[in-house]
């Protein structure tokens, strides 16, 4: 693990209040996600590869939006590990990363709807600019 | 003035490593007192006990303080070297400088300083030590067991076989507890009622033992050799002498749906019962929240058909008092409640069932006469899911199930899925573990023939949801090795439930003053050395109220519990502790506080006769302290006002004095 591999992992164990160590590999977060056959890397993993510093492969991953945020593992651990916020806390360390957004800022013409607020149009566009 | 011997032990390493124990010695042999000071690597062995026995002759010491590790471990080994060199044991002081000092201190200076320190306390209190004689207390030769599931009949067989009197509580209307719900027993899968049932015979006819069942212990006081114990039995309005158990009320019994607790609700039992066909002792109990002739004098109809006239509605509760020299806990455990597991739909549907309630589906004397059906419809499940670990091992943040391993689930689960493979070959098992744990003498032979010989499924992973769906339960679950996310159509779930003690053992715990962990499982008095004594004196543990066990291991534990039980009740008189508190009749005021907060109630008031500075006789009430009973858990010296009340050994002026030397 290099050093901001390690700075990485820490601010994520930080920032979500969640001690990977406690996981004892059940595997009831997958038994019980529902957004399981849409995610690449499922919750088990995710808690694994924090607890292992190999989070670069979950930045990368289209599994973090995925997650529906719907709390089922975190309800159901037996380890009280809630996996859900690990999800959430490398989902914004993606967000906040500059220059690494999902979408350019030119891509957002295209999934204008009328539906939609004008006041998240404008936000979108600040933020996919940076 | 004493003359006081100091006798610093290293411990090997384990205090000369973080202690200088020359620096100790030497700084304690200017102590107030103190006449002779040496320290050794082993005081506790025969060769450092010979260097204290020697010193005491040699030096004509009258007290002798040793620096060594905490006296719970070696108080009893110094105060026999004392003793043996002629010195009243009670002049012995330890100084803890191993648990209390080098254990937790990590550097030289800091540790020695406060060895000197501890050191200079217990000389400051021998300075002020006055030679005791413990008392004697005789022991009556009767043992008391409550429960009687396979640990209490275990523990009452080997202590009548040793030739004392045993009496038997149980709760319920008939001894055998869980075992005699089970149906074959791991690994021999020998049936369970065909190993039981016999000792339960051997119990009723042992004329050592009594059995006092559907009673309760309602009080206990007194202490070791020496309790007390009210015991109430419930009025089951049956005369026990009469009853012949022939059972023909509890078939005209015309109250039909009461809840059978035996096949744990899953079928109907009368209002009056006998709890299963081998019984003992075999007589019929009336359940008073059912029976209609108790709640609306109406009824009667088991009282006409009795021929031994045996039915008796006006019984009432029954106080027995009864003298025991030892009590053994043999409270036993309970499935914990599935409340708390919704993902598992046990509440939502009949076809979730607790593995206890599979012993009793597959049972010949079960609901189903031992036919594996589903309890919903009756028909015979093709596939069924087993789930280990449901409440076991969950942490404390998780709010919901218990820490430990319930220990014996990893078995009974590779027996239920053995059994059914073997009888019906025609369904699929699947087995959902975390980890498979199978330590015990061919247990894990046992779980690898479930795998290979009976082909049963073994998936590492939780089950995450159970939902019922038209008559199918669809299982969602994790298959952490092929990393897939299953989806299995179940007739039958059939969850591990964790194990927890009765909740009768924690209000039994107050009244034996035993002490329990978190979990409510009694505390052994060392978990390794004395696993089977409570730490309250002549309390002894068996079975799974002490933790989770198997029944193997509970009788092994039954039968260590007996032979402490026996090594007790052999003795003829107990060697008290003399250490127990006195009273200054002179300065007591007759406030009656020490009275109040005895836990033992070893504290009465007498009046006493005392002569006047005028040459007048006038008579006090003055508290009084039974020795046999005191503890000396020095309670009442803390509330007596005036100071009357002293402990010996802890005297009030040795403690400041202990004090003082640590403070100067």
């Amino acid at each position: 693990m290099n050093n901001s591999t390690e700075n990485l992992q820490k601010e994520i164990i930080r920032s979500s209040g969640v001690n990977p160590k406690k996981c004892m590999r059940c595997g009831k977060c997958s038994a019980t996600c529902p957004a399981y056959d849409e995610m690449e890397y499922h919750p088990h993993q995710f808690v694994y590869m924090v607890e292992n510093g190999d989070i670069q492969p979950l930045l990368e991953s289209k599994s973090l939006f995925q997650c529906l945020t719907c709390f089922a593992c975190i309800e159901r651990c037996p380890r009280g590990v809630e996996p859900a916020k690990l999800v959430e806390a490398v989902r914004l360390a993606v967000i906040r990363k500059q220059g690494a957004n999902h979408l350019k800022a030119d891509d957002i013409p295209a999934l204008l709807d009328e539906d939609m607020p004008q006041q998240a149009i404008v936000s979108a566009l600040r933020k996919y600019s940076k | 003035m004493q003359r006081i011997g100091v006798f610093v032990c290293w411990c090997g390493s384990n205090i000369a490593g973080t202690v200088d124990v020359q620096a100790v010695s030497d700084a304690l042999q200017n102590e107030p007192g103190v006449v002779f000071s040496t320290n050794y690597q082993y005081m506790c062995s025969q060769a450092g006990q010979d260097i204290i026995k020697n010193a005491i002759a040699e030096h004509k010491l009258t007290g002798i303080v040793v620096c060594s590790c905490s006296p719970r471990m070696h108080e009893a080994t110094f105060r026999k070297t004392a003793a043996a060199a002629g010195l009243n044991p009670y002049m012995v002081e330890i100084a803890n400088i191993r648990e209390q000092c080098s254990w937790v201190h990590k550097d030289m200076p800091t540790g020695t300083e406060k060895a000197i320190i501890l050191g200079k306390a217990a000389v400051a209190k021998v300075n002020l030590n006055a030679p005791l004689k413990p008392g004697e207390s005789p022991v009556t030769k009767r043992a008391l067991v409550i429960g009687g599931g396979i640990a209490g009949i275990q523990t009452a067989l080997d202590i009548a076989e040793a030739g004392f009197p045993v009496d038997i509580v149980e709760k319920k209307p008939t001894i055998g507890g869980k075992m005699a719900q089970l149906d074959k027993t791991f690994p021999t899968l020998d049936c369970a009622a065909c190993i039981l049932t016999p000792k339960m015979v051997d119990v009723a006819q042992n004329e050592n033992i009594r059995i006092f069942s559907y009673s309760e212990v309602e009080e206990v006081g007194g202490f070791v050799g020496n309790f007390d114990v009210k015991i109430r039995k419930k009025a089951r309005f049956v005369n026990e002498d009469i009853c012949t158990g022939c059972g023909i009320c509890t078939e005209k019994c015309p109250q039909k749906k009461v809840p059978n607790e035996f096949n744990l609700g899953m079928d109907n039992r009368r209002a009056i019962y006998i709890p299963f066909a081998q019984a003992v002792p075999k007589v019929a109990t009336i359940d008073a929240d059912y029976c209609t002739m108790l709640k609306t004098g109406k009824c009667g109809v088991c009282s006409k058909v009795c021929t031994a006239g045996a039915i008796d509605y006006t019984q009432k509760d029954e106080i027995i008092e009864e003298k025991y020299g030892a009590i053994v806990a043999a409270t036993g455990f309970n499935p914990i409640s599935m409340d708390k597991f919704d993902e598992y739909a046990y509440n939502q549907s009949k076809d979730v069932i607790t593995s206890l309630e599979f012993e009793r589906l597959t049972n010949a004397a079960g609901p189903s006469a031992g036919k594996l059906v589903r309890p919903s419809d009756g028909k015979h499940p093709h596939t069924i899911v087993f789930v280990q670990c449901v409440g076991s091992r969950c942490a404390a943040c998780a709010e919901k199930g218990k820490e430990y391993c319930s220990k014996i689930c990893c078995m009974y689960t590779a027996k239920h899925a053995m059994l059914t493979r073997d009888k019906y070959p025609d369904t699929d098992v699947y087995v959902f573990y975390i980890d498979v744990r199978t330590p015990g003498k061919a247990f894990d032979e046992f779980y690898r023939r479930a795998v290979e010989e009976y082909g049963v499924h073994y998936i590492k992973g939780m089950v995450g949801k159970v939902s019922p769906e038209g008559d199918k339960l669809m299982v969602q679950a994790s298959d952490l090795l092929a990393n897939k996310q299953l989806h299995i159509e179940a007739d039958l779930v059939v969850l591990a439930a964790a194990i927890e003690p009765d909740k009768s053992a924690r209000p039994l715990a107050t009244q034996l003053t035993a002490s329990m962990d978190t979990n409510d499982f009694f505390t052994e008095a060392h978990p390794k050395l004395r696993p089977v004594e409570s730490p309250t004196a002549g309390v002894f543990l068996s079975g799974t109220c002490q933790g989770p066990k198997d029944i193997p291991e509970t009788v092994s534990q039954a039968s260590a519990a007996a032979a402490k039980v026996i090594g007790l009740l052999a003795k003829d008189k107990l060697t008290g502790n003399p250490c127990v508190a006195a009273s200054d009749e002179l300065m007591c005021n007759v406030c009656s506080s020490c009275e109040r907060v005895c836990p033992y109630g070893a504290i009465t008031y007498v009046d006493k006769e005392f002569r006047m500075p005028d040459r007048t006789t006038r008579v006090r009430r003055v508290a009084s302290v039974n020795e046999a009973v005191c503890q000396g858990c020095g309670a009442c010296t803390v509330a007596c006002p005036s100071g009357a009340m002293d402990l010996k050994g802890f005297a009030t002026k040795q403690i400041i004095a202990e004090v003082d030397a640590i403070c100067r």
